[in-house]
């Protein structure tokens, strides 16, 4: 066997080769039968693809790198789920491009953060987390309220998402700006914005700023309605396909 | 290809390189004029600017007639700037580091409301990345090829290629740098660069690997060196790792922004199959490579085992590819997976050790340099730090541990044992015999700063672990900690505000950590201006008669 090995030393592309080769099994038999097994993810009532303005407030939580604190998966331990409610379902983060579950909890769980604050205690805290929470290490976001949200290639966001398998229609991409704008203002016609994406979408001026769009806008919706899609009055966690 | 034959080819690859930078300028140039978007502009710019210096400097080089390719000596011009670099991305690196470790000993103090670009978010990628890949990866790029040349008795290949892999891998680094700060990330840990920038780095990486394999291909000894292999699976594997998880879409080609091809679980899994073999891979098997040449180099005794050195070479690499989801412990992701992940990840520890212990095994016999030379002391204590983190890894990834460690500083310090311990000693102790034999003195400029550096160094990575051992353990415990009414006994700031402590603690461990590196910068830079020494240390070619085999 020993001897063998000197063919490996002595010839480098058969060295590549197996280096290769040695390396490919795991991630095929690990990752590939994520995608094929039905099992994977769940099926569920309530999921429905971001409105335009959430998917802008979801691409600000990616730039401004809140995953790096902020977990969105709730394990199902006693603790979290008491803490946090019910724990994450895989179906729940089947339109995230790219997934945010994050690995560090330097501040709390976001999965079901939504509805749990008024849409002024996130301005307040967003703008200076110490003047809601004291001993709070998060930084300090006023700019997000000042600075107004760039909607122009909102439609190529939803177009690419698309392409990647978020299953929005010809007409949500053709609305998208009218709909990310309808959902900012209470005072607007939401008709077509519920219409496409459901009478639970929340509209509101999320800011308290009526005057413009502003990516606290966006990122206070994104965040308000974080976890609340999911029916679970129609999930049965403890049937057969659930239990994985 | 005999010596003549690439002394003529050399000005000629200079010419195709430098009519590429040409033709990549003018196509920067096009792509930012017309893209709407104000961030992709910015990376225009960073590409136009390094692509008009790098057409600028090799016209100039050309008229001049310099490029001259001498197959009787060793390509050292690019390992010297790879050490410079080196040192100057840990100091980068590491002081961005100490930041953000203010930043949450200390949020009155270190964030700045106007300034959003110094937020955590932001600045936490610029120091992983800094340390992970513009430390790391330039102290990579520089063993290896001053390894692969001894090794192979052989000039590196490809003329000016391995000087495109250095200032590519650079225009890489800054890319992601500057693209951190101004918010342009795929949101994906340790893999945050944009999809351009990705892009380049594979054409860098893909010139790397044929840089190395066309040095190995040139070599006049029959057998590949042992660190030559680890280098190789590094190269190899990180480039597998790096195009899967990174494949994405961009919303526009003159956009900035992608999303990732993949979706919810199955991104998580492709992710941390990709984030914990970069640990694996680039961490991990890279920096084998750099014990297995450096550590029987300095000691002057041969590897340990080399059975072994075949034994933990092919387990390690086979079976660190599955242990990715042990980071998704109770998460989404089914439990087949999660127990496939962890039973790996045990098994994990025998190859590691494997490693280990060829490792240490090499001094025996020379255990005496361990008081005399702080070198080898360094890089001794490198692998025992080795040793230390790949057993408690496998700790952290059994189940019911992660379920206490998961989310908490435990982590943080897991993986800070390991990177100021493992890569960042063994790496300073390569550094350390490097400066003379690539700049031609006897001996580094002074023995005491090594050993300063060595102690305040060490001292710095014990009270970083400790006191995040102290506050994940306790943050995990007072997560769950319930009150005999059975209620949640803390809100999630009580344990945020107990932390602080440990948090200042960690902040002097980073400190005394940087100090260290700071003072070998200096010593470094004495040493360049010493005078050099008549008596050569190091053969300067494969011409030469000694092979530089260990």
């Amino acid at each position: 066997m020993w001897k063998q090995h000197g063919k490996l030393e002595r010839h480098s592309l058969l060295l590549v080769l197996g280096i290769l080769v040695v390396v490919a099994i795991g991630g095929l038999v690990e990752i590939t039968p994520l995608f094929f097994l039905e099992s994977t993810i769940e099926k569920v009532d309530g999921m429905r693809p971001y409105t335009p303005l959430e998917q802008a407030g979801r691409d600000i939580y990616v730039r401004e790198g809140c995953y790096l604190c902020h977990s969105q998966m709730i394990r199902p331990l006693r603790d979290e789920v008491e803490r946090y409610g019910h724990y994450s379902l895989a179906a729940e983060s089947m339109y995230d491009h790219p997934f945010q579950w994050g690995s560090k909890r330097t501040g709390p769980d976001l999965a079901r953060v939504g509805g749990k604050y008024s849409d002024a205690w996130h301005v307040a805290h967003l703008t200076d987390p110490r003047s809601v929470v004291p001993e709070s290490v998060m930084p300090p976001y006023a700019f997000l309220a000042k600075k107004e949200l760039d909607e122009s290639d909102i439609q190529l966001k939803l177009a690419a998402l698309t392409r990647v398998g978020v299953p929005y229609t010809k007409a949500d991409i053709a609305n998208a700006k009218a709909d990310l704008e309808a959902q900012a203002d209470a005072t607007a016609s939401g008709t077509g914005l519920h219409q496409r994406y459901g009478a639970k979408v929340i509209q509101r001026d999320y800011d308290g700023n009526p005057d413009k769009i502003t990516e606290m806008d966006a990122l206070i919706a994104y965040l308000q309605m974080l976890g609340g899609l999911v029916d679970f009055r129609t999930y049965k966690a403890e049937s057969p396909e659930n239990m994985r | 290809m005999t010596a003549d034959t690439q002394q003529q080819a050399s000005p000629a690859n200079a010419v195709v390189l430098q009519i590429l930078m040409g033709v990549l300028a003018l196509g920067a140039l096009l792509a930012t004029a017309f893209s709407p978007d104000p961030l992709f502009r910015l990376q225009g710019w960073i590409f136009l600017g390094a692509f008009v210096v790098a057409c600028g400097v090799l016209t100039i080089g050309i008229a001049n007639g310099q490029f001259q390719n001498d197959q009787g000596k060793y390509e050292d011009g690019v390992v010297r700037a790879g050490v410079i670099a080196t040192l100057f991305w840990a100091a980068v690196g590491m002081l961005v580091g100490v930041v953000i470790a203010s930043q949450l000993a200390w949020p009155r103090i270190f964030y700045f409301p106007d300034f959003g670009w110094l937020n955590f978010g932001r600045l936490r990628p610029l120091h992983t990345s800094g340390v992970v890949f513009a430390f790391g990866g330039n102290a990579l790029l520089c063993t290896s090829f001053y390894v692969v040349q001894r090794t192979c008795r052989a000039r590196l290949a490809g003329g000016l290629a391995p000087w495109f892999v250095f200032w590519g891998y650079q225009l890489f680094i800054a890319l992601a740098a500057i693209g951190y700060l101004a918010g342009i990330t795929e949101g994906r840990e340790y893999a945050e660069p944009e999809w351009i920038a990705d892009i380049w780095l594979t054409v860098v990486w893909v010139a790397y690997l044929l840089v190395f394999l066309g040095t190995i291909w040139k070599r006049k000894e029959p057998h590949i060196y042992v660190a030559n292999w680890f280098y190789l699976a590094m190269i190899v594997t990180v480039a597998m790792l790096h195009i899967v998880n990174n494949i994405s879409l961009p919303i526009s080609f003159l956009n900035h922004k992608s999303y990732s091809a993949f979706a919810g679980v199955q991104d998580a899994l492709t992710q941390w199959w990709y984030g914990h073999n970069a640990v694996g891979f680039f961490l991990t098997a890279g920096f084998l490579a750099i014990m297995y040449y450096f550590v029987p180099k300095r000691a002057e005794r041969p590897v340990y085992s080399y059975r072994l050195s075949i034994v933990h070479f092919w387990s390690l690499i086979f079976i660190y590819i599955w242990a990715g989801p042990h980071h998704l412990h109770y998460t989404a992701l089914p439990q087949w997976t999660q127990t496939l992940g962890m039973t790996f990840s045990v098994m994990l520890w025998m190859p590691s050790w494997g490693g280990m212990i060829n490792g240490l095994m090499t001094l025996s016999g020379a255990w005496d340099k361990l008081r005399t030379d702080p070198v080898i002391r360094m890089m001794t204590v490198a692998i025992a730090f080795y040793g230390m983190s790949t057993f408690e890894g496998p700790l952290m990834s059994i189940r019911t541990v992660n379920a206490l460690s998961h989310y908490t500083d435990w982590t943080i310090g897991h993986v800070h044992s390991g990177a100021l311990g493992w890569v960042g000693f063994i790496s300073f102790g390569a550094i350390y015999c490097l400066v003379p034999w690539l700049w031609k003195k006897e001996r580094m400029y002074s023995n005491t700063l090594i050993e300063w550096h060595f102690w305040i160094a060490t001292i710095g990575i014990l009270l970083y672990i400790a006191a995040m051992w102290v506050s994940g353990i306790m943050e995990g415990l007072m997560w769950r900690e319930y009150t005999p009414q059975g209620f949640l006994a803390y809100s999630f700031v009580e344990t945020v505000a107990a932390k602080h402590i440990e948090n200042v603690i960690r902040v002097i461990g980073g400190l005394m950590y940087l100090s260290g590196t700071l003072i070998m910068v200096v010593n470094v830079w004495k040493t360049i201006a010493m005078p050099s020494s008549v008596r050569q240390v190091e053969s300067s070619g494969p011409a030469a008669a000694l092979s530089a085999q260990a």
